[in-house]
């Protein structure tokens, strides 16, 4: 019906024009709806408490696990970073050097620019050192002979594998030196073993990071399918995608969160429980490090990444299924 | 404020449900919509909520080709159509008060304006006394009403209602037909379909009648004429009861 064609009407009173709201009241309204999704989000968990805990424990636990293996990871890296520094060369000496020319050798390699510097362990001394850690002391006095070199403790300046194996080349061609033994190999190997316990995080991470979002997407499903009703109401009174949706992101987010900070108290309790054996263990290889827990920055990481997932999750959910719902007559 | 022209819609299991519909509805007029089951009525309201699509014509909404209309718009089409159902369509997990107020919390009102809009709809209806009830401790008659206030709440220019007597008797009936006339005495379309013949007689209204998708009768001719197209339609009726 073309306007100009349209009969002229004196029907309509003023009150009657008023179903446009000025832009103000409108960003008015919607920043009261998503206080208002988030209040109504947070009133259906506490409305039904046991599946919202049954959920917000799945999530938990599918995070509490790589949480808690990522805080022991970089507990041992932090320990074993120390180690680097203790990088050293062990020069086992001919046999028959003797006592003073030992001491003049490590004297004279101090004085190397590469070399930070050294400690000797004389023959007897070594003896001594063998007896009572291997327990082997009783076969070693029925020897006739100390059987055990000379050595010569070098600690590198320069830590860095080229430097060291320089080093290590140089010592070797010494007359004095029988061989100069580099001690880094196992804490390369130890390394190694981290990189591939952080790659396996990661991929565990991955994994339960998707069962969280299926789980978030299920629980979104069953709630879209139990408010069909409503979405139905809302879509003939002229409810946007997104108002429909909304309250199912934030319940989506709201769930996630709390699973995640669930996650981050198991995760401190496990840690709280371990504490006192894992120190005691570190004491008894004469480490000044102690179990550190989360920092505070990722004590808030968890629960905001977990709730990512969440939104994620109901976002999918929404995305599938809302558009399934439509009014009918 | 309604217009159709030569309107078809054809489902995608290749049943016609409205063939060449044609009619046009001025503000402030109400008009019944009749015809037996699968006639075509419930198409012809899904096309004006835009819950389907014609698959041939246009239908224009205050002006408006819905068929340029997105369907991100569409909720804002919606807005300016008040819909009453059969069922009523509460939602029974809250007050009167809040089922009114969905259409102005969604529309973006201000909390004071919607507070005395509700209430004015309410007192429209005569259920003032009721908003902080629960819908479901209300009768069939006092739902209906409410699920009248709720369209009516943003006073949109087009009253839809489908079968809104349908489960009410002739006493209250009589009452929802009175509120229909009040809104379109103040300038609202009003289209209302219904199966209810005696409501139909009672009232001397324009009247469109389908029979298999197509519009068979329009007008508001002399009784007499109107007495047979009702007679028609009743026939119509008792043929379907047949064997």
């Amino acid at each position: 019906m073309a306007r100009n064609t349209r009969p002229p009407r004196q029907r309509r009173p003023a009150g009657a024009r008023s179903t446009r709201t000025s832009l103000g009241d409108q960003f008015t309204a919607w920043r009261h709806h998503h206080r208002d999704s988030l209040t109504d989000a947070l009133a259906r968990m506490r409305a039904a408490p046991t599946s919202t805990l049954m959920t917000v424990l799945v999530i938990a636990i599918a995070l509490a696990l790589p949480a808690g293996l990522a805080v022991l990871m970089d507990n041992a890296r932090a320990l074993t970073r120390g180690w680097d520094g203790q990088a050293h060369l062990s020069v086992f000496l001919q046999l028959d050097t003797g006592e003073e020319r030992q001491r003049a050798l490590a004297r004279e390699w101090d004085g190397f620019d590469t070399v930070a510097r050294t400690e000797v362990i004389t023959r007897e001394q070594a003896l001594d050192e063998f007896k009572t850690l291997s327990g082997f002391g009783d076969v070693l006095e029925a020897l006739p002979d100390n059987p055990l070199p000379p050595l010569i403790v070098v600690y590198p300046a320069d830590v860095a594998p080229g430097q060291i194996e320089a080093l290590q080349r140089r010592l070797n061609g010494l007359p004095e030196v029988d061989n100069a033994q580099l001690d880094v190999a196992w804490v390369r190997r130890l390394h190694a073993i981290i990189e591939l316990g952080d790659r396996m995080i990661s991929v565990l991470t991955l994994g339960l990071a998707l069962a969280v979002v299926l789980v978030v997407v299920n629980t979104v499903r069953l709630a879209i399918e139990s408010r069909r009703e409503e979405i139905v109401v809302i879509k003939i009174v002229g409810g946007t995608d997104g108002f429909v949706r909304r309250p199912f992101l934030y319940s989506g987010f709201c769930v996630g969160f709390a699973g995640g900070l669930l996650a981050l108290i198991l995760v401190s309790l496990a840690l709280w429980w371990l504490g006192g054996p894992i120190d005691e263990l570190l004491r008894l290889y004469d480490s000044e490090h102690s179990l550190t827990g989360m920092a505070a920055s990722s004590g808030l990481v968890l629960p905001l990444f977990s709730g990512t997932l969440g939104l994620l999750g109901a976002w999918l959910a929404v995305s599938r299924h809302l558009g399934d719902i439509e009014p009918q007559f | 404020m309604i217009k159709f022209d030569r309107v078809g819609k054809r489902y995608p299991n290749g049943k016609d449900a409205l063939r060449q519909v044609s009619f046009e509805l001025p503000a402030g007029q109400l008009t019944f919509l009749t015809g037996h089951s699968g006639a075509g009525k419930s198409t012809l309201l899904k096309l004006i909520m835009m819950i389907e699509r014609p698959t041939q014509g246009q239908v224009f909404v205050e002006g408006q080709n819905l068929t340029g209309v997105g369907s991100r718009h569409i909720p804002f089409l919606r807005r300016k159509i008040g819909m009453v159902h059969q069922n009523h369509q509460l939602l029974f997990d809250r007050s009167v008060f809040d089922n009114v107020a969905l259409p102005l919390v969604i529309a973006g009102f201000a909390r004071a304006d919607i507070g005395k809009r509700v209430r004015a709809a309410l007192d429209k209806v005569g259920l003032l006394d009721k908003e902080k009830l629960n819908p479901i401790m209300l009768s069939g008659g006092e739902q209906q009403r409410i699920g009248i206030a709720r369209a009516v709440v943003n006073k949109p220019p087009l009253l839809l209602a489908d079968e809104p007597t349908g489960n009410l008797d002739p006493a209250l009936s009589a009452e929802i037909m009175d509120l229909f006339h009040d809104f379109a005495r103040v300038g609202v379309a009003v289209l209302i379909a219904t199966h209810d013949l005696s409501l139909i007689a009672r009232y001397r209204h324009r009247l469109l009648t389908l029979r298999e998708g197509r519009l068979i009768h329009d007008g508001e001719e002399a009784a007499s004429q109107r007495d047979q197209d009702l007679a028609l339609y009743a026939g119509i009726r008792e043929d379907r009861r047949g064997p």
